[in-house]
């Protein structure tokens, strides 16, 4: 109940913030064609803005004035924006609601009543949804943001079928649904209309295609498996090309008039359709190259390098429509072909931005378009009721769409290696929706030649909103009855990948040894000349590597590791962490304070980390002279001066406080400090490290651990084949107890661990190469005073453990060493579930076998 | 040709119930075991080494061995044969074809079994029903070693980061006393369940000859 209560609170403030809109419009007379004619009206509205300002001038200096003209276009396209934003804020508040009724039919209706207000104060519709803002404004981003995330290896592989719908199936549907309508026509079904054939056809060749922006709209919503959705996807993005030719070839036709077409117009008609869907998407794929080839050397300008994709993309798109070739294709081709190779040039950070800003601007202008379509319904001028033309419309698209989506797959089918099943082709079929895009060529035909503009306009408006309210509501119960194969939500495992790996590599392998030229074959063949050639030139040599998908996966599980950990040292130890923070601070303020109590206690810690120290203990605020010169003064011995010298530099130094805020347009560079930054990063890496130690303690106590290797040697030996490799490393029945740091023996198999045990020890613990690795090799002696207490408790466990122990699953050889490592895996689930956080660091010489003997 | 006229149809029969390839199949790959091995009964490891379009297949080794396998084979024997006849040939490309319209779906997943089972075979080299980490260690190495810039550490790492993925998933509830031992058979059609092998482990088998038109290995 609360949260309806929520949602008529701002359902009443969206109302008020339109009826705002509507009468501030109104106010101003009927200047309010701001969306259809935006240019001539902006022009008049600043002669007249000029012209008051003028004459204001005159009569004295205004203080205050109020010129909404001045603002007007911008004022409302931004209003217009917030409105749209609020509504999908609200609709997907309500999960209950768009787990059944998608969002953008939600969104329609949102629309509705915006409409509906709108109309109720002007009288007439002042906005709707016209074909410039609909095709320069709205939808580039939406299909650019499609070619940019589309997965390319699966749009490839299914090139084929996704061709053939998307020519074949829309000349089909706008073939039949033409033909059709005319023919009931001539049957007297629809009563006293003046259409003839041509524009029969015209009409079904705008309402021919499946509509991208609504399909994405109701298939991201319904996870249907991915072979099924890059077929309607991709016929849904690739039909542009053959709509755009039937389109502009039937509306020529029509203005020519029947007499005047021959076979060489038709002939030209079928040319142009080639040249249009090859030549846009050339387009594309050449802004696509250009796009790759810029942020190639875009390093010094990171800033602004997510730019040039959107503008690169846009020109792209705008390039071919001048060229009166396929905007849509155009644009397809140049994401796509982009990907790759901007994912791996540009920083980490603008390739976060470009994802976001796609999504943001992708969504956004869905959201509007779907909120437009809504809006523009309720007009009384386009409303022209004709209920023969109007169902028959309904029910030839629908007919016709399974015709043609099961005839077309039943021929593919006996070509197809894996078929489409019967359950998916019902389904592709049914997606077959409709949307803004058919709506905007609709609005785009001419009122001269087309006489029943109005109907057609009012007919493809009711098939959007039959498809894709109706259908996207029934789209995912009917997904769910039939059981329709889904994608699988779970993330990607690096296993999975490998083995897709190792899959297409199979195939290509037997495709040569059976001697045949295949898909996989192709395939590889590309990816060779892409890797000789393209990668080369369109690529950052030190990108390379990072652009191999496994080793991407690799990365990303180390780092969702890595953040794991730190969440999980942090929800541990957040107390101690925190003592820390306050330690180092009140630090720099007792400046001068009495130190002489201190300073022993850091020479101790220096020269020998055994030294006691438990008398930091009764001190939590420690505190330190800065002044070293008294220090000196007061007779130090000089080596401790070095060490005392060296050590407060490492963590004294300047600037702590003084963190720069620094304005800067072109970076963002918080900290440039690389000392600063290293040793924040050492000191949390060691607070976390150490509770996670702490928590540790409890559940394996390492001290216990393996006293009588024999014994467990003993366990192991009947166990076959375990003799031969065990017996290497333990080489006697000595009693050896392993001291501290030995608990990463887990690490390396048989042995290889031994000497890095070693520098565990003289680093008491602290140091850790698998984790700092480019830390100073100060780093042991670092030790703050105020930490040295920790610092000796985490030595109890080398933290390395967590880095180095972490392959203690090793199988075969290293199982017989499962008695040296056991003990130091936690059972804590989250560490078992891990993967190292680095890669292992280069395996150390193999100790002699009778290390043990010798160490003792 | 002159071999492929003395097998006889019957022959044909047996090869296509065995292996479920069509006899037009079957002579397609035919001609080209003869083109592989030099018009000998016969092949040999070296034959198909010296396939040219190999040549830059990361796991060439492994996919070669397994030609030689004879867990391959529909045999209840291990160990490796130094050549193959034509029937072990067609045997190991079966594991390729693709299901058509008849199969049923208790044949599709034999099917998947088979496929799967060829897959683990493949990495699992010493034939002891599991995967070692120094088994697995070894084919990601290869797997990698043609892609650039990864070095040896890396694949090793990613290796065992894969392998510790297994154990997690298989044993998620793994005490402090336990050891992976190794990918098992079970756990290897788990993990690859998401996989859809039926459907992707699949080549398509002209029926029309095609391996006239390139010639794939030297005549040497």
């Amino acid at each position: 109940m609360q949260r309806c209560g929520h949602v008529h609170l701002w359902l009443l403030g969206l109302v008020s913030l339109i009826f705002l809109i509507s009468g501030v419009t109104k106010v101003n007379g009927d200047v309010a064609h701001q969306e259809s004619h935006p240019k001539p009206q902006s022009e008049l509205k600043s002669n007249q803005t000029e012209h008051v300002h003028g004459s204001s001038v005159i009569t004295g200096i205004p203080v205050v004035t109020f010129k909404w003209h001045h603002v007007e276009t911008p004022y409302l396209i931004a209003l217009w924006i917030l409105v749209a934003g609020l509504g999908k804020l609200v609709i997907e508040a309500n999960h209950h609601v768009t787990s059944v009724i998608p969002e953008s039919a939600l969104l329609i209706c949102f629309g509705f009543i915006l409409g509906g207000i709108i109309w109720g104060a002007d009288g007439v519709q002042t906005f709707t949804l016209t074909p410039t803002v609909f095709f320069f404004y709205l939808l580039p981003q939406i299909i650019l943001d499609a070619g940019y995330s589309m997965p390319n290896k699966l749009f490839f592989s299914n090139m084929g079928a996704i061709l053939i719908y998307a020519v074949i199936g829309t000349c089909w549907n706008a073939a039949s649904l033409g033909l059709s309508l005319w023919g009931c026509h001539m049957g007297g079904a629809m009563g006293d209309l003046d259409i003839g054939l041509l524009q029969y056809l015209l009409f079904g060749s705008l309402i021919a295609a499946v509509d991208p922006v609504a399909v994405i709209a109701v298939f991201e919503q319904v996870h249907v498996n991915e072979v099924l959705f890059i077929l309607v996807f991709g016929e849904s993005l690739l039909n542009d090309g053959v709509t755009v030719v039937l389109f502009n070839v039937f509306d020529a036709f029509v203005s020519l008039g029947g007499s005047q077409i021959d076979a060489v117009e038709i002939i030209k008609g079928i040319i142009s359709f080639f040249v249009v869907a090859f030549g846009g998407s050339l387009v594309g794929f050449v802004f696509g190259l250009l796009i790759s080839f810029l942020t190639r050397g875009t390093k010094n300008i990171q800033i602004i390098e997510p730019g040039f994709v959107f503008v690169l993309g846009y020109l792209s798109y705008l390039t071919a429509e001048m060229l009166s070739l396929s905007a849509i294709l155009s644009i397809v081709f140049c994401g796509m072909c982009c990907q790759k190779y901007i994912n791996s040039n540009m920083d980490e950070r603008s390739v976060t931005t470009v994802r976001y800003v796609m999504k943001v601007l992708a969504n956004g202008s869905e959201t509007i378009i779907f909120v437009f379509l809504g809006i523009s319904a309720i007009d009384k001028t386009i409303w022209v009721w004709n209920t023969g033309f109007i169902l028959l419309t309904l029910l030839f698209i629908f007919i016709y769409r399974f015709i043609g989506v099961f005839f077309l797959t039943w021929i593919l089918n006996k070509y197809r290696l894996v078929r489409v099943e019967f359950i998916d082709q019902l389904i592709m079929s049914y997606g077959g929706l409709r949307g803004a895009v058919a709506y905007g060529l609709a609005t785009m035909l001419d009122e001269n030649k087309i006489k029943e503009k109005n109907l057609m306009v009012c007919t493809s408006l009711i098939v959007v909103y039959f498809t894709v309210i109706l259908q996207g509501i029934t789209m995912k119960p009917l997904v769910n009855w039939l059981k329709v194969k889904r994608a699988a939500v779970t993330d990607i495992t690096l296993i999975e990948k490998l083995q897709n790996k190792v899959f297409d590599h199979m195939l290509v392998a037997i495709e040569d040894v059976s001697g045949q030229i295949g898909h996989n074959y192709m395939r590889d063949k590309w990816n060779h000349f892409e890797e000789k050639w393209m990668s080369r030139i369109l690529m950052k040599p030190s990108a390379r590597k990072s652009r191999d998908y496994v080793f991407n996966v690799f990365h990303k599980l180390n780092l969702k590791d890595a953040m794991s950990y730190v969440a999980e040292g942090e929800r541990r130890g957040s107390l101690e962490f925190i003592r820390n923070e306050t330690a180092i601070i009140n630090f720099n303020k007792k400046f001068g304070d009495d130190c002489s109590d201190v300073m022993p206690d850091i020479m101790a810690d220096t020269s020998d980390d055994q030294g006691g120290m438990s008398s930091m203990r009764g001190d939590p605020v420690p505190s330190i002279s800065l002044e070293m010169h008294e220090q000196t003064m007061n007779g130090m011995r000089e080596s401790e001066d070095i060490n005392t010298h060296h050590l407060l530099q490492q963590h004294l130094y300047k600037g702590r406080k003084q963190h720069r805020h620094r304005y800067s347009r072109s970076h963002f560079d918080t900290n440039k400090d690389e000392n600063e930054v290293q040793e924040i990063f050492q000191r949390t890496m060691r607070s976390r490290l150490e509770s996670f130690k702490s928590t540790k303690m409890g559940v394996a106590p390492p001290k216990a651990i393996t006293k009588h290797p024999k014994k467990d040697h003993q366990q192991k030996m009947p166990n076959g084949k375990s003799m031969d490799k065990s017996k290497t490393n333990y080489s006697g029945d000595e009693d050896f107890e392993f001291s501290e740091g030995d608990n990463a023996s887990g690490y390396e198999a048989s042995g290889h661990s031994f000497p890095m045990r070693l520098t565990y020890r003289a680093g008491a613990g602290i140091e850790n190469p698998a984790f700092m690795p480019d830390l100073d090799p100060m780093a042991p002696v670092q030790i703050p005073p105020w930490r040295a207490e920790a610092e000796r408790d985490s030595s109890m466990v080398a933290p390395s453990q967590r880095a180095q122990v972490r392959l203690p699953r090793r199988p075969s050889d290293l199982c017989r060493l499962a008695p040296l490592s056991i003990n130091t895996r936690s059972d804590n689930s989250f560490l078992e579930a891990d993967v190292p956080l680095t890669p292992p660091p280069p395996p150390t010489p193999t100790p002699p076998p009778n290390y043990f003997d010798g160490s003792i | 040709m002159g071999a492929s006229q003395t097998r006889s149809e019957h022959q044909y029969q047996d090869l296509a119930d065995k292996t479920g390839f069509s006899f037009e199949q079957i002579k397609n790959l035919y001609q080209r075991f003869q083109q592989l091995s030099g018009n000998e009964e016969t092949i040999s490891r070296e034959n198909l080494d010296g396939i040219p379009a190999l040549a830059n297949n990361p796991i060439r080794k492994q996919i070669i061995g397994a030609f030689f396998d004879k867990r391959n084979q529909h045999q209840d024997e291990v160990g490796t044969c130094d050549v193959i006849g034509f029937e072990q040939f067609l045997m190991v490309m079966s594991h390729f074809r693709p299901p058509n319209l008849k199969t049923t779906d208790e044949e599709k997943e034999a099917m998947r079994k088979e496929k799967l089972r060829f897959l683990f075979n493949m990495h699992d080299s010493d034939n002891d029903g599991t995967i070692t980490l120094a088994e697995y260690r070894k084919v990601v190495e290869e797997l990698l070693s043609k892609s650039g810039d990864i070095e040896q550490e890396t694949a090793k790492a990613i290796a065992d980061a894969a392998m510790l993925e297994v154990a997690s998933i298989n044993v998620p509830t793994m005490g402090p006393e336990d050891f992976y031992e190794g990918i098992t058979f079970e756990h290897f059609e788990e993990i690859l369940k998401g996989l859809e092998m039926e459907s992707r482990m699949n080549i398509r088998f002209l029926d029309v000859n095609t391996t006239t038109m390139r010639c794939g290995k030297s005549q040497s």
